[in-house]
């Protein structure tokens, strides 16, 4: 079967630091996939490659037969790519309805519209109204994004990616700052998103990924070390010499 | 009776709550009424203070040049700190074009605002893929740049003297002509204008340009991340805001009957981010109407006492700044918001 999303051969270094070197990632469409490894393996930068935060020095990013090497996040976002932030990043005056109302393709169609009010654009709010109450979010509407709880918040991130209306969604690090009843309440998410999306997650914690990812890939050095289902990778011999045997 | 009551309060509190909806902004509203109704009535009580209709056509002229530079301070997020330049730009095109090309208001200003955008457009294409400090930076460079311009290109702008002896063209509609040759006739013209870039920015700030542009001034890596060409919203708002600044010059050069090198002066360019922070620019949309107001009011009623009022209100600023950064607007909010309580 053809990956919906596929790095092929990817490279990144930061002067003498080599980040990354040869990352081979294949994403199926309709599965959930996880990329883990310790800190410092280069996760991070290698998300920003794949989602254009950062040009890769050298390999190859294809997204649905077409390839996105290089191009900027606007252009990845409206070919039905979208991504939330590890650290948080919101748009913290607006409320929490603004913040998913403006990255609807909606608004974005109407994006030079300076003459008409966007209150009168039929749809939209309802639309964000509706991705919010997705992610649980109902009955917080109106409330600035900075004045919400950090699981609330956490689950705004994901609503502005999903407002997007995305073919393929990557998490970073979702879980990072929430207690055991915020992950869970994640994962309840996370495995009702996974019903009708193609979802890429970078993740620490090593139960939630093994409990809801159906492939996942170990990046360690810059490299793909591993790559199995959950429970091929509980005993991958590789896995367990760094370190992360013993999380999972 | 109280049984019936009971049920339509049980049948209410089980309703679907209501779809949560953007407050519609509405094309004319009440502020703006009443900042109109108290421009346009300046005529029958300014005298009675002791003030004159001059003054109340240069504020005019700051309100507009004040709210066009706040679309890019206040609600994109910019700091433009070299925008007298485009002030300047109207109103030498303005000069310019009625000098050498032909002289009538509405071409002379129509040209006025399409210098001050293609001056605009020309500086934010170099700037608008930087932020913050760099940004400022470069509005600095850019604004000294024309400055000096002006000052040595003697034999297009007159140098330091400038353009002088420009007339006040009447507003010609076709059925009928008006003279604009007095203050009070000049000041009505310039109300006219300031209710226009008024009802437009208020439909600009609140159309879905300006709920992303006002998600770009929040987060601008975010609102790439989401699919919105930054760079191009960046530009368009300054754009937008130069050619306002490109009117209000064309109109301070009628007020002045001149246009002069000192208009496009750092100093001149302080002046606009003073009037919107003070005012309250960062939280209201009516901010610069009342920072513009305050500071040539307390140019002319300070500066009746001392000469040195601008160092007094300097402090003021300062103290405004350090203790109160959202302004008169602020303070007005957070008034009505203790009332409410």
């Amino acid at each position: 079967m053809t990956p919906l999303f596929e790095a092929k051969r990817l490279g990144k270094r930061f002067g003498d630091a080599v980040v990354l070197e040869d990352i081979n990632l294949a994403f199926a469409e309709g599965r959930l996939s996880g990329i883990m490894g310790p800190n410092g393996a280069g996760k991070t930068t290698c998300f920003h490659c794949l989602t254009g935060r950062y040009k890769p020095d050298r390999g190859e990013v294809w997204f649905a037969g077409e390839n996105i090497t290089g191009l900027a996040p606007r252009a990845i976002a409206r070919r039905g790519i979208a991504r939330s932030f590890q650290i948080m990043s919101l748009f913290d005056d607006m409320t929490a309805l603004e913040n998913v109302l403006v990255a609807t393709p909606g608004l974005r169609a109407r994006g030079f519209d300076m003459a008409r009010d966007a209150a009168a654009a039929t749809g939209l709010a309802e639309e964000a109204a509706a991705t919010l109450a997705r992610v649980g979010l109902r009955g917080k509407e109106l409330a600035r994004a900075r004045s919400l709880a950090y699981g609330e918040r956490r689950a705004l991130e994901i609503a502005v990616a999903l407002a997007a209306r995305p073919r393929l969604l990557f998490l970073d690090e979702p879980t990072a700052g929430l207690g055991a009843e915020g992950t869970a309440r994640l994962a309840e998410l996370v495995r009702e998103l996974k019903r009708s999306l193609t979802i890429v997650i970078i993740e620490h914690d090593m139960p939630f990924l093994f409990g809801l990812a159906d492939h996942v890939s170990v990046i360690h050095w810059g490299q793909v070390i591993a790559r199995g289902t959950p429970d091929e990778l509980r005993a991958n011999p590789w896995v367990q010499r760094s370190n992360l045997g013993a999380l999972a | 009776m109280a049984r019936v009551a009971e049920e339509l309060f049980v049948q209410a509190a089980r309703a679907p709550a209501p779809e949560p909806r953007l407050a519609p902004a509405g094309l004319v509203t009440r502020p703006m009424v009443v900042a109109f109704l108290a421009l346009a009535t300046t005529p029958l009580w300014l005298g009675a203070l002791g003030l004159y209709q001059y003054l109340a056509l240069e504020i005019t002229i700051w309100m507009i040049f004040a709210l066009g530079y706040n679309l890019l301070l206040g609600h994109a997020g910019l700091p433009s700190f070299g925008h007298g330049a485009y002030f300047g730009v109207g109103a030498y095109a303005f000069g310019l074009a009625q000098k050498h090309l032909v002289a009538s208001l509405w071409i002379d200003l129509g040209l006025a605002v399409l210098a001050g955008a293609a001056a605009g457009a020309i500086v934010a294409a170099f700037i608008s893929h930087r932020r913050g400090i760099y940004y400022a930076l470069l509005t600095i460079a850019f604004g000294q740049v024309f400055w000096f311009v002006a000052i040595k290109w003697h034999s297009v702008t007159g140098g330091e003297d400038g353009l002088l002896d420009l007339r006040r063209l009447p507003a010609d509609f076709g059925f009928a002509s008006f003279s604009l040759q007095s203050n009070e006739a000049l000041f009505f013209f310039a109300l006219a204008a300031f209710a226009l870039v008024v009802v437009g920015l208020w439909r600009l700030v609140h159309s879905p340009f300006g709920r992303i542009l006002h998600a770009v001034k929040q987060n601008e890596a975010r609102a790439a991340f989401v699919g919105h060409d930054v760079w191009l919203y960046k530009w368009l708002a300054f754009v937008i805001s130069a050619a306002i600044a490109g009117l209000a010059g064309a109109l301070f050069a009628m007020a002045q009957q001149s246009a002069y090198p000192n208009v496009m002066s750092l100093h001149n360019s302080g002046f606009v981010v003073m009037m919107v922070l003070i005012g309250g620019g960062l939280v209201s949309f009516w901010g610069p109407v009342i920072g513009a107001a305050f500071f040539i009011l307390a140019r002319d009623l300070l500066g009746a006492y001392t000469e040195t009022w601008l160092l007094w209100y300097g402090l003021l600023f300062m103290a405004m700044v350090l203790f109160k950064p959202e302004g008169i607007a602020g303070l007005w909010q957070q008034y009505v918001g203790r009332r409410a309580r």
